[in-house]
């Protein structure tokens, strides 16, 4: 019964998108303002409606309700409390419904905080918001829908793919959807002022802190997904260039692009047709990677069950959907063009040169997954595009970003005198280049130009960044009250920036002082690596609450002192019957020391000699760190005062007595 | 229906390749390699596409196949054969689909140049936005300079000091 | 000047027939670059009679299947049947026993039935890595010059028969 109330509640969820999308457009065009009020409502409604079904779901997988046959596919008794929830977005159909419930959940919320917004575009942003609601819960309903039952019901569930069975795996998804999806409410955004034809600061204003919110999900979902895949898929690896990455990565870059260029829109009133282009294409990229990921068309470690017509309805969604954005941004956005004055050494003129190469690195990344696609459709044969080309290629366009950041904090809007920005940067930028050749020699290890190149851009990125507070500090006679009065927006940026610096020192070291070895042990005996002796002692079997585990327990010294006990493990699952590798890691910020557990060398004896896989790793921490920090930059940022509705309820109040 | 067969055929072989992340007993034996040796065997290895897998290097994967590889390379690189003529080896048997490196030739040319040659056109584009805004603005540079010389005048004596002392 | 900001519709427009393309390709089938080459040299025993060699050039002078196949592969079976039907109707396949042990091979053969005239034991898979074979079944369809014409990845079936081979065969015949 719950089950069908759920599909039901989707149902209703339609018809309720459909007013949202039909009356306020028609109460957009009559400006009639009753009509355009709608659509809050109907949002909120939408919402509801959703959430309602979302529980149902969860409802029947917390009382294993095996004859839905989607619980049945990816649960199982034995399954723990907490996986039998998260395993609701654990494959397609759980995951679609978690994406329709999020795009509700941010349409509900643009209705709840922009309620002072103009009425219409307002009204437009949400009728938008609805047509693409429409598409995905029409998607869920014809062809992925999770409520369908089977008969006979069977006796167990066949089990949640171990590979999810995991912390990470838990909040990964959700994260990683309130970004994808989040970028629709900049798209909607930029919909409603290309529609409306009026696009000026309080616009960016306005969707600032949306593009914030939604880039600052993405940001925590990209990092939680590459700490899952280090820890969970014992490769040691924790960026792989796998389409589905790539998939989440190619929107982060244009966001990331947007929320500069929204910045240049919202100061000097400029690039506006270029700001809504890239709200357009942020979430072109989302729906881009659903697309992908979800319609086979690419070999993907972690692909979804794939059927081509789920294939075919998401291309033909995404070509309608935006057909008619790209089609309404020829149209328009000539109208956008600003004459005023625009220099290249200014803050706008660097921010543009960021968002050149943000874009760029974009397409590279975009034409490497798409080639082997492009390749086969031109008949030029099969090829292979993995992380020796995005590495090659990708470097050289995202450097000169790492330059661009220390810059342009030192210069100012409209025009910059060079002398002056030298005078600001020289100290930091000498500080860099110390400090990046002396890294490698103060860490012991071998000298590289690359690790060199690497530290230096990092070092830059971070001293620049503590400038900005620090020159925003002593501007003021009383320095506690200047450093209260710096905004929370330039802590945000600040921070973002400094989690970036911290990133780059991260990906080079690691990328290049890192070491693997594969060692065949049996207990008792050690090996060593980068000066750490690895010994094995034993392993032991264990029982888990749905899976058998072969507990092997590794002792790590370093000149005789014990530095840590690692506990990798084997688990069998006992319902698939499928093997997962637990790594064990001890890590601090300097390195992380990695070990996997393989195959016993005589499969008959589990007490016999074992094949391993060691893993020193410098600096390890410092990319998810950097991750973390940027996102929490990105929280800040967005939670700065002048978005929150007193100065909305102002610049409304403006633009009112201009209009009149 | 190809498809379906297909899949159905790969299905085990990908269960073992992808999921039952077992540790291959192959490379264990490249720990004889010599240093120079070694590091050639680890990034050939890095490189190279296991076929039978989902998308993962011979590095990663743990299909029988993908072991079966890494033993080649290692037989080839112990025989004393370049990089270059371990992977023609493989790219005569399973085409340029095994090189994750795509090589360069007419094929890739879009691929290699493509992000590179989309940068310079993305940087003249910008260069010529710039320019376009540039010439009109003799009277903003001198109302900025003026702006500059009361900004200075009202923050006082530091400000007049010569910059060297400031900071 | 205005037809720059139709750029993005354009682009949108080639990615959209790019994906239509694409959906209609299986993006694991990867083929193989020894179609109209000759087939690779090997020399290995016979399954059951390991004193007895199988090369290259016995597999010269008519159109003949080579089919690698296992015990361990569950497709196999699937392809089985397929097979035997094939071998009824005359038309000559060589089986290669892929990574497999012989006792299994013999054994698997024994209980469904043996389609080939002959069996070749390839354990190490070494003859599957110079044909570039990356899993069972694999099916290469050889002229009479012993030049690989066709390879079938995943099983014989018959409408692959149909429509892919028998209009090879027919062709290298005469």
């Amino acid at each position: 019964m719950i089950p069908e109330l759920g599909h039901f509640a989707l149902v209703a969820a339609l018809l309720v998108a459909l007013l949202q999308v039909a009356l306020p457009a028609f109460g957009v065009w009559r400006r009639d303002r009753r009509l355009m009020a709608v659509a809050s409502s109907a949002a909120q409604t939408q919402f509801l409606l959703i959430l309602f079904a979302y529980l149902c779901l969860s409802w029947a997988f917390v009382t294993r309700d095996w004859s839905v046959a989607y619980v049945a596919a990816n649960s199982h008794s034995d399954l723990p409390l907490a996986y039998r929830i998260s395993a609701v977005w654990g494959a397609h159909e759980g995951s679609m419904l978690l994406w329709v419930l999020m795009l509700s959940g941010w349409a509900a919320a643009v209705s709840v905080f922009n309620r002072r917004l103009p009425p219409d575009l307002a009204a437009t942003t949400l009728a938008v918001l609805g047509a693409v609601g429409v598409g995905f819960l029409l998607f869920i309903l014809l062809t992925s829908n999770p409520f369908e039952r089977s008969f006979p019901v069977p006796a167990d569930g066949r089990d949640l793919n171990p590979l999810l069975q995991d912390p990470g795996l838990v909040i990964h998804p959700p994260m990683l959807y309130m970004g994808y999806v989040g970028f629709s409410v900049a798209f909607a955004f930029a919909l409603a002022a290309l529609i409306s034809g009026r696009l000026d600061a309080a616009w960016a204003r306005w969707t600032r802190p949306w593009t914030t919110t939604a880039w600052l999900f993405l940001t925590c979902g990209i990092t939680l997904g590459s700490w899952w895949a280090y820890n969970e898929l014992g490769w040691g690896g924790w960026w792989f260039w796998d389409p589905v990455e790539n998939a989440s990565f190619m929107p982060w870059l244009v966001g990331t692009a947007l929320i500069h260029s929204l910045a240049v829109t919202e100061k000097r009133g400029q690039l506006k047709a270029w700001t809504v282009l890239l709200a357009i294409l942020a979430f072109a990229l989302s729906l881009l990677g659903t697309f992908l990921v979800r319609s086979g068309v690419l070999v993907s470690v972690h692909a979804f069950a794939t059927d081509p017509a789920r294939g075919v309805f998401i291309l033909t969604f995404l070509a309608i959907v935006l057909g008619i954005a790209f089609t309404l941004y020829a149209w328009r956005a000539p109208k956008f063009v600003s004459q005023a004055d625009f220099a290249l050494f200014s803050r706008e003129g660097l921010l543009l040169l960021n968002n050149v190469f943000l874009v760029v690195a974009a397409f590279a990344v975009l034409l490497g997954t798409l080639y082997p696609l492009l390749a086969e459709a031109l008949n030029l044969g099969k090829v292979s595009v993995g992380p020796p080309y995005f590495n090659a290629v990708f470097l050289p366009l995202t450097a000169p970003l790492a330059v661009l950041v220390g810059l342009a904090a030192a210069v100012g809007w409209k025009r910059a005198k060079p002398a002056e920005v030298w005078k600001r940067v020289r100290v930091p930028a000498a500080l860099a280049v110390v400090a990046g050749l002396a890294l490698p020699w103060a860490l012991g290890h071998r000298t590289l130009l690359a690790a060199i190149a690497g530290g230096m851009l990092a070092i830059w990125v971070l001293l620049t960044a503590a400038q900005e507070i620090g020159r925003r500090v002593l501007a003021k006679r009383d320095r506690v009250q200047g450093l209260l009065q710096v905004p929370r927006a330039v802590w945000g940026m600040t921070l973002a920036h400094a989690g970036l610096g911290i990133w780059v020192l991260g990906v080079s070291f690691v990328s290049l002082y890192s070491v693997e070895k594969d060692v065949r042990l049996g207990p008792g005996q050690a090996a060593e690596l980068s000066g750490y002796a690895f010994r094995f002692d034993g392993v032991e079997g264990r029982a888990g609450p749905n899976y058998d585990a072969d507990h092997g327990r590794v002792e790590v010294s370093r000149g005789g002192r014990v530095i840590a006990e690692l506990e990798p493990e084997k688990r069998r699952y006992r319902a698939s019957g499928q093997v997962m590798t637990e790594s064990a890691v001890d890590h601090n910020a300097l390195r992380d020391l990695y070990v996997a557990l393989g195959e016993p060398i005589d499969k008959a004896r589990a007490d016999g000699d074992w094949a391993l896989r060691l893993y020193y790793k410098p600096m390890m921490r410092l990319v998810w760190w950097g991750g973390f920090i940027m996102a929490l930059g990105g929280l800040i940022a967005a939670s700065d005062r002048r978005y929150r509705l007193a100065q909305a309820r102002e610049t409304v109040a403006v633009r009112a007595e201009a209009l009149a | 229906m190809k498809r379906g067969t297909l899949k159905s055929r790969l299905a085990p072989v990908a269960l073992l390749a992808g999921l039952l992340l077992a540790l291959p007993g192959a490379p264990l034996r490249a720990a004889e390699l010599d240093a120079e040796q070694q590091a050639r065997y680890q990034t050939l290895i890095n490189e190279l596409r296991c076929l039978v897998c989902q998308n993962q290097t011979i590095a990663d994967s743990n299909a029988p196949l993908a072991a079966d590889l890494r033993q080649q390379v290692e037989t080839q690189i112990r025989a004393g054969r370049s990089d270059a003529e371990i992977k023609r080896y493989l790219t005569d048997r399973y085409g340029d689909f095994v090189l994750y490196r795509p090589p360069f030739k007419a094929k890739t040319w879009l691929l290699w140049g493509g992000p590179f040659v989309v940068l310079l056109i993305a940087l003249g584009v910008a260069l010529r936005f710039v320019r376009a805004r540039r010439a009109a603005p003799a009277a903003t540079a001198v109302d900025a300079a003026a702006l500059r010389q009361v900004l200075a005048d009202e923050a006082g004596d530091d400000a007049r000091r010569p910059p060297e002392n400031r900071s | 000047m205005r037809l720059r900001y139709l750029v993005p519709a354009l682009v949108l427009i080639g990615l959209v027939v790019l994906f239509a393309v694409g959906l209609r390709h299986d993006p694991r089938e990867v083929p193989s670059p020894l179609i109209g080459k000759p087939a690779p040299a090997f020399s290995l025993a016979v399954l059951g009679a390991p004193q007895q060699t199988y090369t290259l050039a016995d597999l010269k002078g008519r159109p003949v299947l080579v089919n690698f196949f296992a015990s361990w592969c569950a497709a196999c079976r699937v392809e089985h049947p397929f097979l035997m039907q094939l071998a009824a109707q005359g038309v000559e396949i060589v089986g290669v026993d892929y990574k497999d042990t012989d006792a299994d091979g013999a054994d698997w053969l024994a209980r469904h039935g043996n389609p080939y005239r002959t069996v070749i034991a390839d354990p190490q898979g070494a003859m599957g890595l110079d044909w570039g074979v990356y899993g069972a079944p694999e099916t290469f369809v050889l002229d009479t010059a012993g030049t690989i014409v066709y390879k079938q990845i995943g099983p014989l079936s018959e409408a692959v028969w149909r429509e892919r081979v028998a209009p090879l065969l027919q062709g290298a015949k005469p």
